[in-house]
């Protein structure tokens, strides 16, 4: 069950931060530049704005599941095993969630550079 | 790209590196959790180091979304990753730890591709909004 558990926690990370990061991308866009924001309108003004976006407290209820599903797989896996497994495979989810959801023109610089950091953080948090 | 993007991009690699070590650090004090009990996981946040990890999360959000605002998800991400590099180089300098070959190469996979997307245009969206330039 240790390793059911484990995979299942992964599993979960992986889905959950992968819809969390599309809808924060998707939020910001929408915002625009915060650093021109922040210049003309102010911080409190700049935190306002992100935080009535829809799309943004969609994708932070998201990532507050992910942080859960984080502490519940490295309550039953070593982090050795949870650390890269999940972050490597929402590097490639994201590279495609990214391509279909939100339309970016993931080119074959953005695909390599997808793989070889998937592969090295792989390897590096092994 | 300024200076100033690139100062932003460094601080999602250090501030979500330390961040997560904490977080795992945390954890460790904690052991299993089985399904039957997931409530119990609302009580890892008021242990110290999960504690300290989440305000270090906090700032990486806040450098993830300024990043975010003005480019792609996919050119932001391989930035988060180069966190394990310098998580990675702390403990080769500085903590004296043995680094393995494979722990080398993915040093070396991870600089590439970070590389690889920081060598291209950071936005897809601005590059669309060019107009197509004359045949």
């Amino acid at each position: 069950m240790k390793n059911f558990y484990t995979w299942l926690g992964v599993f979960l990370i992986v889905v959950t931060s992968t819809a969390g990061d599309c809808l924060l991308a998707r939020a910001m866009k929408q915002i625009g530049d915060l650093d021109d924001l922040r210049r003309h309108r102010g911080i409190p003004h700049s935190i306002f704005r992100v935080l009535q976006n829809p799309s943004f407290m969609l994708g932070i209820s998201s990532m507050t599941l992910g942080f859960f599903s984080l502490l519940f797989a490295l309550s039953w896996g070593d982090v050795s095993l949870v650390g890269p497994a999940s972050a490597s495979l929402t590097f490639v989810a994201n590279a495609f969630a990214a391509k279909l959801f939100l339309h970016e023109r993931v080119d074959h610089r953005r695909w390599t550079a997808a793989l070889l950091v998937a592969g090295g953080v792989f390897l590096l948090a092994g | 790209m300024t200076p100033r993007k690139y100062f932003v991009l460094l601080g999602i690699a250090v501030f979500g590196a330390i961040g997560d070590t904490l977080l795992s650090r945390g954890m460790k004090d904690f052991g299993a959790v089985s399904p039957s009990e997931l409530t119990y996981l609302f009580a890892a946040v008021l242990n110290p180091w999960v504690f300290v990890g989440i305000f270090f999360l906090l700032a990486f959000m806040a450098a993830y979304l300024t990043a975010l605002s003005w480019a792609d998800l996919t050119y932001v991400l391989p930035a988060t990753a180069f966190g394990y590099v310098f998580i990675a180089l702390i403990a080769k300098f500085f903590l004296h730890e043995h680094i393995s070959p494979l722990r080398w190469l993915g040093i070396v996979l991870i600089s590439a591709g970070v590389g690889f997307v920081a060598g291209g245009p950071e936005s897809s969206h601005k590059q669309a909004l060019e107009p197509e330039p004359e045949p």
